[in-house]
């Protein structure tokens, strides 16, 4: 696992991204994390008050959980996870082998639309990091 | 798995305190938890049994202040020391820049502090690491049972037992009153961030 050396280019491209992609269609929070927990970037509206280092450790970890569960049945990871709340969910998805990106969205929002969206800003992420590493 | 962020100046490292169940590892989060200020740290995540054993880990991230312009954070983690947590050790040890292997002063607890750094070496091997690369120390814990009716080992059998091929440098302390705590800390964030920059900023102390 290489470290991760974050240009201002690529955070910024990244973060307009994100901005576009997710939380301009309602989404309350995108976090971009590592696979050792770190948080890449964060973006969020501005009346969320989120424990963002405590939700990447533990993002991290379960994504690490459940990649174990996977190859208990014979898979080698599962590359998305949702879990559904009362008022709000998480989605989390796999981008290349080291990020996370993890969104947190309201009922206001549909999984597929998150899903939809999280697919095509996976791509984009996962060229931008490319090149710095 | 070092985090350099060239646009926020910061530095984030993981250090994880590893050994074997029942050592003071979070007896040393906490310690370290509730001596600092609100400015230099965040929450302490824990994920605990009810019986207050660490099931999968605790995370403590620390703001360490600045190194040549650029912010330290640190995050402080934990493992379960039990043998059959092994799988959930592996998996906190991702991404690791620097270790502290707790052992365990009690007599009785010889075999197990063993067993546990062997477990260590399996579970880097894994993530093709190894303690000749990645900073690491020894602190061993309990010190304060020296002196009492409790059987306890020397700190030359500590020596041999762990330490021949570490050939590192070792604090005693009593995680508990505090004895040790922030000398292991002081000296694990040091070699961790030296060892991360001299490997990408030309920062060498």
């Amino acid at each position: 696992m290489a470290d991760l050396i974050l240009t201002k280019s690529v955070l910024d491209k990244t973060k307009i991204e994100i901005e576009n992609a997710l939380i301009r269609a309602g989404v309350n929070t995108v976090l971009l994390i590592d696979e050792a927990g770190n948080v890449v970037t964060a973006c969020k509206h501005k009346n969320c008050d989120l424990d963002t280092t405590s939700l990447a450790a533990l993002a991290a970890a379960n994504f690490g959980v459940t990649a174990q569960i996977a190859k208990l049945i014979g898979e080698d990871d599962f590359a998305l996870l949702f879990h559904k709340g009362k008022k709000d969910s998480i989605h989390f998805a796999r981008i290349s082998n080291d990020l996370i990106l993890v969104t947190i969205f309201g009922e206001n929002v549909s999984l597929g639309l998150v899903r939809l969206r999280v697919a095509q800003l996976a791509k984009t992420i996962e060229k931008a990091f490319a090149q710095i590493n | 798995m070092a985090l350099i962020n060239l646009s926020k100046k910061e530095i984030h490292c993981k250090i994880v305190y590893y050994g074997p169940g029942r050592c003071g590892k979070t007896t040393n989060l906490l310690y370290i938890y509730n001596a600092m200020n609100n400015q230099a740290r965040s929450k302490m995540l824990t994920i605990e049994t009810k019986g207050e054993r660490t099931l999968f880990f605790d995370l403590l991230p620390l703001n360490l202040g600045k190194i040549n312009g650029f912010n330290i954070r640190i995050q402080l983690y934990t493992v379960p020391g039990q043998i059959i947590y092994k799988a959930t050790r592996k998996l906190v040890l991702k991404g690791v820049d620097g270790l502290v292997f707790v052992a365990d002063s009690l007599k009785v607890r010889q075999a197990k502090n063993m067993e546990s750094l062997q477990d260590l070496h399996h579970n880097l091997l894994d993530y093709n690491l190894n303690t000749e690369e990645i900073p690491i120390i020894l602190q061993f814990n309990k010190r304060d049972l020296v002196n009492t009716t409790i059987p306890t080992l020397t700190k030359e059998e500590l020596e041999i037992d762990l330490n021949s091929e570490l050939n590192t440098k070792v604090f005693e302390a009593a995680a508990i009153k505090g004895i040790g705590v922030f000398e292991t800390l002081k000296e694990i964030s040091k070699r961790t961030i030296q060892y991360v920059a001299t490997k990408h900023l030309s920062i060498n102390h």
